[in-house]
């Protein structure tokens, strides 16, 4: 061991000391939260089940088709058949639950700071920091705190996948607020809009592929924090992969990995277009 | 023109870029120059010391090279940008002391503004872009899409209300900037380089555009430029700034004639005199016979000043047509009256055509060419050799100016001969 020039000091202890004060403080605003939470997840799954495989897998494909391409709709198609095959559905229709939520919580809470943050410079000096750690902190250690506050289960990993995965949100609705051209603003300015006129009419619809090209990044992210939210316990394609890799099952870890992928590449490609298809 | 109303006051407005600006104002006061204000407190002028009147249905043009603070005056007068000290009238009100509201309120009510760059709302359609200053203020509807049409219809834009700005042409565009700026039904319009960014023929014909929309609706416009030919033009009076200061405002004519420094003398050297100078310029006292009179009268008339036609008019010095002295030889021998014999196959120009357009009319007529007023009535003729003299840039063919120069901020223009 290293000897220290000072005493260590205790930022465990003190980050211990305020999470315990949090927890018990705010006991009754964090039961709120997992109840609404899971009401949320749980409702979500409960109609994704209640429609029959084929015809969600044909929906799903119909709606690649509109919004992307043939070939997106084709891959959709086929793909989601494989994960049905494979045996997946179930724990597909889980995760993408899951993501779904978590990416609903993050752009009510991201769209908001990233547009109250491109208004004001103070604020967002203030925000671009956390948000520079919040994406540099591993996303393991998330997990702690979440199921402090929220026990285990699907809630603590939608909480841990919208700490994750609001940075990209609140970053891009930022730069996209920001890239309309000064004298546009100027424009709007010297017809004497409101500054909610000038947001509404000019800087969120101008903004708008950005925000889209920054939520897609974060559907992604939260996509990606799958497998880490089942080790506290979320259910779904994580759990079969956390599973496969405990259990050395090279085989089952392979498939359900596959089962990831393909979700990915189909929200991925669902979603870059939305923001895209209106200009 | 004093009579006419102030529709925009302007007094010493200062304009200073930066965190330093006391002690810059202060050194503004002590008289410093731009770079050395730059040099001691790192501060920027903008502009510096403006003083001017703009007065009702005037075309004021601020004209100066780039950097010379013209889009910064002009963004003070709507403050999208604060001057630093100054006050700036606008219809005897003070914009610079005007609450958030009262601001945005004289921004919807009374001035509009046309942009380089025509920054236009490129997710809106042409007619939602025209319509949006009327929308941001409640109109209804029906309302604002009938005044917006009856604005892109002023520009000649009917027919490309559901077309997008990307689908436009540059010219086409700036129509639409002009558009949404005249749907507001604003008495100021400011012009901040609105025709830079377009070719030269689009540009001439959207100059022209200004000028008949200019003369039906009698707007207050005042118009940047960094062109002195289009400055020219369209100004009625012009404003030259260098460095943050104005040097000198002045009708087109007293800037050509008599600039008041080496620095409005460089600016108007390589102007082409044939753009700017008119028939006004070049004719010569016209001659003429009065309509009632005989055959006689005009033959001896022109027999005195050894010309071959002259003029006939009435009393209200309404042409009627040319008598030739041919014609008045005949008509002396057989009775006739001078209306019996007039040719009426003559040609007018109207005085305040430049001459360029001039000469092709000129040197193909064979008699001298009429000028008149608007009202048709006889002001001068047109000879040929003092046109061509005008041309090749000989002042004596040049007429004087009679107008005031009193605008001048330079008084010493009376030079002794
Ligand atoms: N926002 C700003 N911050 C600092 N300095 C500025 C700012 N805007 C303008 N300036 C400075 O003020 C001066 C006048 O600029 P301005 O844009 O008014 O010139 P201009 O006459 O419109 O030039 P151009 O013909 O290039 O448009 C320049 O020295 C410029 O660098
Ligand atoms: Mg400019």
């Amino acid at each position: 061991m290293e000897e220290s020039f000072i005493p260590k000091i205790p930022v465990a202890s003190w980050i211990d000391a305020f999470v315990d004060w949090l927890t018990v403080t705010f006991a009754i605003v964090f039961d709120g939260i997992t109840i609404v939470l899971e009401a949320i997840v749980n409702g979500m799954n409960t109609v994704l089940m209640a429609i029959p495989a084929l015809i969600l897998i044909i929906i799903l494909a119909l709606l690649a088709w509109k919004l992307a391409s043939k070939g997106i709709a084709l891959f959709t198609l086929i793909g989601l058949l494989l994960i049905q095959n494979l045996g997946y559905w179930e724990g597909m229709l889980q995760t993408l639950s899951l993501v779904l939520t978590s990416v609903i919580i993050t752009v009510i809470i991201g769209l908001p700071i990233g547009v109250w943050a491109s208004q004001k410079r103070t604020v967002r000096q203030i925000v671009t920091p956390i948000l520079d750690f919040m994406q540099t902190m591993p996303a393991f250690v998330y997990l702690i705190p979440a199921i402090f506050f929220f026990s285990i289960g699907v809630v603590p990993g939608v909480v841990a996948s919208v700490i994750f995965a609001v940075p990209p949100t609140i970053r891009l609705t930022i730069l996209g607020i920001q890239q309309v051209p000064t004298d546009i603003i100027e424009a709007t300015e010297a017809f004497g809009s409101t500054v909610k006129q000038r947001l509404l009419k000019v800087q969120l619809p101008l903004a708008t592929p950005t925000i889209m090209a920054g939520i897609n990044q974060s559907i992604m992210l939260s996509l990606s924090m799958v497998v880490i939210a089942s080790m506290v316990g979320a259910p779904g394609l994580g759990a079969d992969v956390y599973r496969a890799v405990t259990q050395i099952q090279i085989g089952t870890g392979f498939e359900a990995g596959l089962a990831i992928v393909v979700m990915a590449i189909i929200l991925d490609r669902l979603t870059q277009n939305i923001g895209k298809k209106k200009n | 023109m004093d009579e006419r109303a102030k529709k925009i006051s302007v007094s010493q407005v200062s304009k200073i870029f930066g965190k330093n600006t006391k002690k810059a104002t202060q050194l503004l006061n002590e008289g410093q120059s731009k770079n050395e204000i730059l040099k001691q407190t790192g501060a920027t002028i903008g502009v510096n010391q403006a003083n001017f009147d703009v007065y009702d249905s005037e075309i004021f043009v601020i004209m100066g090279l780039s950097g010379s603070g013209k889009s910064t005056l002009v963004r003070t007068l709507n403050r999208l940008i604060e001057p630093t000290t100054g006050d700036i009238l606008i219809d005897g009100k003070n914009i610079t002391k005007m609450s958030k509201d009262e601001l945005r309120e004289t921004r919807r009510k009374k001035i509009s503004m046309v942009f380089q760059k025509f920054a236009l709302l490129p997710h809106r359609t042409i007619l939602e872009n025209t319509e949006y200053g009327l929308e941001i203020q409640g109109m209804a509807k029906d309302h604002r899409k009938q005044k917006a049409l009856d604005a892109l219809k002023l520009v000649g834009l009917e027919g490309y209300e559901n077309q997008y700005p990307d689908q436009l042409s540059g010219g086409m565009q700036q129509r639409v900037g002009l558009a949404r700026a005249l749907a507001n039904d604003t008495d100021i319009l400011l012009m901040d380089e609105a025709f830079s960014a377009l070719d030269p023929l689009i540009r001439k014909d959207m100059q022209d555009e200004l000028l008949d929309l200019q003369s039906s609706m009698a707007k207050t416009i005042v118009f940047i430029t960094h062109d002195l030919d289009e400055a020219l033009r369209i100004g009625d009076r012009i404003a030259l700034m260098k460095d943050g200061v104005i040097v000198q405002i002045g009708t087109p004519e007293e800037i050509l004639m008599n600039p008041s420094n080496q620095y409005v003398e460089r600016f108007v050297e390589d102007v082409d005199l044939s753009k700017v100078l008119t028939a006004q310029h070049v004719m010569k006292r016209a001659e003429t016979v009065q309509i009632d009179k005989g055959p006689r009268v005009a033959l001896q008339l022109m027999k005195k000043l050894g010309i071959s036609s002259i003029y006939a008019v009435d009393k209200k010095k309404n042409i009627r047509g040319i008598v030739h002295a041919s014609a008045a030889k005949e008509a002396v021998d057989s009775r006739k009256t001078i209306e019996e014999i007039l040719d009426t196959n003559y040609q007018t120009v109207t005085e305040d055509t430049v001459l360029t357009d001039l000469f092709d009319i000129v040197s193909t007529a064979s008699i001298p060419v009429a000028v008149v007023n608007e009202n048709g009535r006889l002001n001068g003729i047109l000879v040929r050799g003092a046109v061509i003299a005008a041309l090749a840039g000989n002042n004596e063919a040049i007429n004087d100016f009679e107008h005031d120069t009193s605008t001048t901020q330079d008084q010493s223009n009376k030079e002794v001969y």
